[in-house]
């Protein structure tokens, strides 16, 4: 029905359009001299679509999003109080999806009186509400393409009054960006709410102790479980360590060699090479890590006499330093080439060797854009997700030892997460917890480095 | 604001009476008109009366305020956000300000020459063709076609692009690109056209061409032209201004103007001493 | 300060002398080091990358065909009904065909051998042909059909049909075992006689024999054996029923406890093959018996085997059984979840574009709107899928799983991508064109839409298309809101229906435990590479060939 509803809608706004344009273009014909009417006819048919599509094509959106939780309620509200006395919410909502379910027709057993009753109520106010928004929308249409019509005249400004509307829409799709943040940061912060609702702040940041998996009854919900996350965050940022270490030399000294010392042809062939390997897409390393790197040093400390788990640290946060050369060494790449070339001159001019200018002249004066894209490499690497849940453990030991599994954030939001929807226990609300430290950790990241590198190149501009 | 006669225009630092040799109609007024971008003040305070049918000529050295007032008259300081103007300009006694004009349609009557040629990466009909478009100047087709015709006849250049007016107007020599541009302007049938240093960037021999042109618009059109030399300021207009650090130094026939100035700065400048 | 210049000492330098040769040489002896750590540098990732698309193609072109084995079906009229042939009992059809190759297999369990090397797949595939060709029902059919998992390896020689049981050392450790004397066969299993301590110690109070730690005892009692230390590589050798055994023994006989008993323990499978066979291999664990290579090689001798390209990989829908596994399903979720987010990331994103460049003020508002975008580029992907959790599927009660959701969830993300891209790409169109056409009186939205965008469109289509070859990759967020769902058949498409992306397929793939699975993940991931050097490509050209240089 709604596909039908949105051709209606489509129809009715190219038919204002034509209403627009022909009425337009007859009272041009009346007045005979072009220049006496102010907008061009086509101007006169969007003004009316727009009128006629827009507001209704609104009305259909918010009317979709809001009739689920509305008739929910009324639902909740219809049923009958003895029945509603001792549920707490995760029953609730159980008693809920079952009565859609019913309503659904999935019936499995015999529901009792008041589930098929509500059922009922509930198909039949869901088939209210649709058609009243078909109704509604589609005289909203009718009733703003005439107005709109009504409203041409030769002089009337049309192009000005579409052009508002443009705007304004540009505008609304510009605070999609905004939405988009403020949707992140209400929703990770209200659940996080209700996650220390149920188990203490002090816990989450200061335990060290992390199992979030227990089994849980519904009569210990908070019994079950440990949620002391420090394991977690030492467990990231070991890794992420790791992946540093491979990934700063590899990708610095590449940037080096490439913007100081390589030949042209060199670097046409390097450069896109590195690009390839910043658009693999992280499963692929994930993948690969599984595959080659962890066999690999598997066997290769075998050789060597001493036991390297599957899952270690050294090749989940390794695969993730490969990842991160591209992105160092383009930034580096950037940051070397905006050290003005006077700088190099008066180096050269001294008598001094490529190498001692790289390293006395070109380096100290690039290193806070080099520190800036080190840092946002950072922030890449504790919130990368698929290598670690593929490559890293996910059982939190608090270890520093490169050679043991260890779990991160990402892993663990992933895991509390993968098949499970209801949002009543801490184990699910753990991870909007967790991903709330993580987006405040990469966000404060990422601006320390984009101010760095902001500072850095305004110094050179 | 009322409208003073010409030869009563007030002058900033010196009061020089100037005689109206020719009673010219006038087309442009501009009453105290000042220009600011962001804290910094471009433009002092200008007065001036452009007749209609003229070539008026604007001089002075380079960041003196000339393009900037010469922008005020189609408000194409409007475009840049820093920039504010204060003062009245009318044409034909309208406020150009007046909230009932429409900027587009006053841009369309007041057409504009750029200093470099900057046709649209479009072929040459379409180049021309796009402001009669845009204001639904043509009914139909052949209209149009006869509007793109005819302007490209009296720009000069419907000789040498008849054939291959589907072209890219990228493709043709500057002097011509400048021409297609003028031609451009024409199209939407304006009664004043601004020229902004338009020879700049061309040859002598495109220049020459160019300026014949002015010489036969004339006829029609109010023109105002920025330019940067002297001798073609003496060659196409019959008045000149000059301007000096945002200020309106002196304005007067132009003949006039380059034997005997009345200030000082136009005498050095003319001369030679500075700019 | 002025005593510097004060007292003007000359400092003469003889740049002839050898040491100052020397100095010259040591200093180019550096140049020449820094020149070779970043040629290493270069080298090692260059490396890593060719390691990476080897490791990949070497596993995963094996998925690129399929092992079939070839079927003699006569299609009887009075098993399959014309009117519903889908209802017939195709298994049985299946297993008589392929049984017919082999007229002495009789018994049950070598039976049930026997149809293990054809894909559990077989009957389906037989059902789909007789319905779409009813016409041949009543003759014989030759069909090809896939064999298991296990066979398709091991004729592509992916898994080998016996494996090293032992390593060297452990062969070292199985002789010095021989050498005590302690292996000996009892009852047709190998054993090692091992003095073991019955330790009271390891009998906890609470539980008492029951719960007694005989693990422990038997691997203390193993230690004595060697009086070198083999790492702990020694507990491998007798199999896990060792400490039951032990157990057994003590709880028929309690009195046992604190005292030193010798007892046989029977060895582990491979040390137990070793001993009786001679041989340091077994039999692939994956196979069930030696019976099924000779059934197979006789297939193989018979011409029935053939190896033709997998267009299942390509046209199937999900499945367990890897042989089957397709990437239909899969390829669908990503094109829709893709195309949604396109239709909704593109124009959004370059209106924000355009507002932003061309008119919006330069205020707060602005401002803020400009590094919120700036941030929404650097936020874990992770986090957006949280968002649509908890947003789009909990607040608003989107379907689950559904493209519909990913889409929006990538749209999301892709929009700071496109918005940066059209930026740039708006600002590369000179102010010369913005100028010609206001001058001639257009509109500031008419000198945006007739000029600057056209203009601008090849830059903003290169940043479209990388950005939706970003989306086509991201898996996380996918993963949170449920397009990971198995998803076995391709028949309902839509929308709003559960399925599945190509990054969580190999996602799920690269989980699951059969061998086959590998080398499928593996030719997933060249697909999905495929797709983004296509994508690449694209964008490659369209920024050399159709965007303009002023």
């Amino acid at each position: 029905m709604l596909s039908y509803l949105l051709l209606a809608l489509l129809v009715l706004t190219i038919a204002a359009y034509y209403a627009g344009l022909a009425k337009a273009r007859a009272f041009a014909a009346a007045t005979g001299h072009h220049k006496s009417h102010h907008s061009l006819a086509g101007y006169h048919g969007a003004f009316v679509a727009a009128w006629a599509g827009i507001p209704s094509f609104l009305l259909v959106v918010l009317w979709l999003l809001f009739q689920g939780p509305v008739v929910d309620q009324l639902l909740i509200v219809s049923l009958p109080v003895e029945r509603l006395q001792d549920l707490d919410a995760g029953q609730l909502n159980l008693l809920v999806s079952e009565i859609k379910s019913v309503a659904k027709g999935n019936i499995f057993g015999t529901p009792d009186e008041v589930v098929l009753a509500a059922a009922e109520r509930y198909n039949s106010w869901n088939g209210i509400a649709s058609w009243a928004m078909v109704a509604s929308a589609l005289s909203l249409t009718v009733v703003a393409l005439f107005v709109a019509r009504s409203m041409l005249a030769p002089r009337f400004r049309a192009r000005n009054h579409v052009e508002s509307i443009t705007t304004v829409l540009m505008i609304t799709c510009s605070l999609i960006a905004i939405l988009t943040t403020v949707g992140i940061v209400t929703s990770l912060l209200y659940e996080t709410m209700r996650f220390f609702s149920m188990v203490s702040p002090l816990e989450f940041f200061f335990g060290l102790n992390w199992e979030p998996q227990i089994a849980m009854r519904s009569d210990q919900v908070t019994a079950g479980g440990a949620f002391g996350a420090i394991p977690v965050y030492v467990g990231t940022l070991l890794i992420a360590v790791i992946a540093m270490l491979v990934a700063t030399p590899i990708g610095l000294y590449s940037a080096i060699y490439l913007t100081e010392y390589a030949s042209d042809g060199l670097r046409a062939v390097v450069k896109p090479l590195l690009e390839i390997l910043a658009g693999i897409p992280t499963v692929v390393y994930g993948f690969f890590a599984v595959l080659t790197v962890a066999p690999a040093m598997r066997e290769f400390g075998e050789l060597l006499g001493f036991s390297i788990a599957p899952n270690s640290a050294l090749a989940a946060g390794g695969v993730m330093g490969i990842m991160l050369i591209p992105f160092i060494s383009s930034l580096s790449d950037d940051a070397l080439n905006a050290v003005p070339q006077s700088l190099r001159d008066g180096s050269y001019g001294l008598g001094a060797t490529k190498g001692e200018t790289i390293t006395r002249v070109l380096l100290p004066a690039a290193l806070p854009g080099i520190m800036g894209g080190i840092l946002l490499a950072v922030s890449r690497a504790i919130g990368e997700t698929m290598i670690v849940v593929m490559a890293a453990g996910i059982i939190a030991a608090l270890t520093l030892n490169p050679f043991e599994p260890v779990t991160t954030v990402t892993v663990q939001i992933v895991t509390l997460l993968i098949g499970d929807t209801e949002f009543d226990n801490p184990k699910t609300l753990a991870a909007f917890a967790l991903g709330l430290v993580l987006f405040i950790a990469t966000l404060v990241l990422n601006v320390i480095a984009l101010t760095i590198v902001r500072r850095y190149r305004e110094q050179y501009d | 604001m009322q409208q003073l006669p010409i030869g009563a225009t007030k002058m900033l630092s010196t009061v020089k009476p100037l005689l109206a040799e020719t009673a010219a109609e006038t087309k442009i007024t501009a009453r105290g008109v000042s220009v600011f971008y962001g804290e910094k003040q471009a433009l002092f305070d200008v007065d001036v009366d452009i007749p209609k049918n003229s070539v008026m000529a604007f001089i002075g050295p380079s960041g003196c305020g000339k393009s900037t007032f010469l922008r005020c008259i189609n408000r194409m300081n409007d475009t840049i956000p820093i920039a504010r103007t204060e003062g009245t300009i009318t044409i034909d006694g309208r406020d150009i300000d007046d909230p009932e004009l429409d900027v587009v349609e006053l841009r369309a009557r007041v057409g504009m020459v750029f200093q470099k040629p900057n046709p649209f990466p479009k072929s040459i009909y379409e180049n021309v063709a796009y402001g009669p478009r845009i204001h639904g100047l043509a009914n139909s087709k052949s209209e149009l076609d006869g509007i793109v015709e005819n302007s490209l006849r009296r720009a000069g250049l419907m000789k040498e692009v008849h054939d291959r007016m589907n072209e890219p107007g990228t493709g043709l020599s500057g002097g011509q690109q400048q021409r297609l541009c003028i031609a451009r302007a024409i199209a939407t049938s304006p009664d004043v056209m601004l020229m902004d240093e338009p020879c700049s960037a061309l040859d002598p021999i495109a220049t020459a061409r160019v300026e014949e042109l002015i010489d036969e618009l004339r006829e029609s059109l109010t023109i105002i032209i920025v330019t940067h030399s002297m001798q073609q300021a003496a060659r196409v207009s019959q008045r000149t201004a000059f301007f000096h650090l945002g200020k309106l130094v002196e304005e007067s026939e132009t003949t006039t103007m380059f034997r005997n100035p009345s200030d000082q700065r136009t005498q050095d400048y003319i001369t030679g001493r500075f700019g | 300060m002025t005593e510097i210049s004060a007292d003007p000492i000359r400092v003469t330098h003889n740049w002839g002398s050898n040491e100052a040769r020397r100095r010259v040489k040591a200093r180019y002896t550096a140049d020449r080091r820094l020149q070779f750590y970043g040629i290493a540098a270069i080298g090692t990732a260059m490396a890593l990358l060719a390691v990476l698309f080897t490791s990949l193609i070497h596993a995963g072109i094996a998925a690129f065909t399929t092992t079939k084995v070839e079927l003699d079906i006569f299609l009887d009229p009075a098993q399959i009904d014309r009117e519903k042939p889908a209802k017939a009992n195709y298994r049985k059809l299946v297993r008589g065909a392929f049984k017919s190759y082999f007229p002495d297999v009789k018994s049950r369990s070598q039976e049930r051998q026997l149809y293990g090397i054809m894909s559990n797949g077989a009957d389906y595939i037989l059902r789909d042909y007789v319905v779409g060709n009813t016409d041949k029902i009543g003759q014989t059919v030759k069909i090809l059909v896939p064999v298991s998992d296990p066979f398709d390896q091991l004729y592509k020689r992916i898994i080998p049909r016996r494996i090293d049981a032992l390593s060297i050392d452990r062969i070292a450790l199985f002789n010095a075992l021989r050498q005590q004397g302690v292996l000996s066969v009892v009852d047709g299993s190998g054993v090692v006689r091992t003095t073991v301590y019955v330790d009271p110690g390891k009998v906890p109070s609470e539980g008492g024999l029951e719960a007694a730690d005989y693990d422990a005892m038997v691997k203390e009692g193993l230690r004595s054996l060697f009086l070198k230390e083999y790492s702990r590589s020694y507990e491998e050798i007798v199999s896990d029923a060792a400490a039951g055994k032990l157990k057994a023994l003590v709880a028929a006989d309690p009195s046992l406890v604190g005292k030193t008993i010798d007892v046989d323990l029977p060895l582990a499978a491979n040390y137990d093959n070793l001993l009786q066979t001679g041989q340091a291999t077994m039999r692939n664990p994956r196979f069930s018996s030696d019976d099924e290579f000779v059934w197979f090689d006789s297939l193989e001798a018979r011409g029935l085997i053939a190896n033709p390209f997998s267009w299942e990989l390509f046209f199937n829908a999900d499945s367990r059984f890897p042989e089957l596994a397709g990437l239909m399903g899969a390829l669908s979720g990503s094109f829709l979840a893709l195309l949604v987010c396109f239709l909704l990331s593109f124009p959004i994103g370059i209106a924000t574009a355009v507002y932003l460049e061309e008119f919006a003020p330069k205020n707060r508002i602005t401002d803020i709107i400009e590094v919120n975008i700036n941030n929404l580029a650097a936020v874990p992907s992770v986090v957006f899928g949280l968002l649509g959790l908890a947003l789009f599927l909990n607040t608003f009660g989107m379907p689950r799983s559904a493209p519909l959701v990913g889409g929006m969830v990538l749209a999301l993300m892709t929009l700071p991508t496109i918005i940066v891209a059209t930026r740039a790409a708006l600002k590369a169109v000179p102010p010369s064109i913005r100028e010609a056409a206001l001058g001639v009186g257009a509109s500031k939205q008419q000198v945006t839409m007739h000029h600057v965008l056209p203009l601008a469109m090849p830059g903003i289509l290169t940043g479209t298309i990388i950005g939706l070859a970003q989306a086509l990759g991201e898996t996380a967020p996918l993963l949170l809101i449920g397009m990971n769902a198995f998803i076995p058949s391709i028949e309902n498409i839509g929308l709003t229906q559960p399925a599945m992306a190509l990054p969580t397929q190999i996602f799920s793939w690269a989980d699951s435990p059969e061998r086959g699975f590998v080398s499928r993940t593996s030719a997933a991931i060249l697909v999905l590479l495929g797709f983004l050097i296509v994508m690449n490509l694209i964008a490659v050209y369209l920024r050399s060939k159709l965007e303009r240089k002023w």
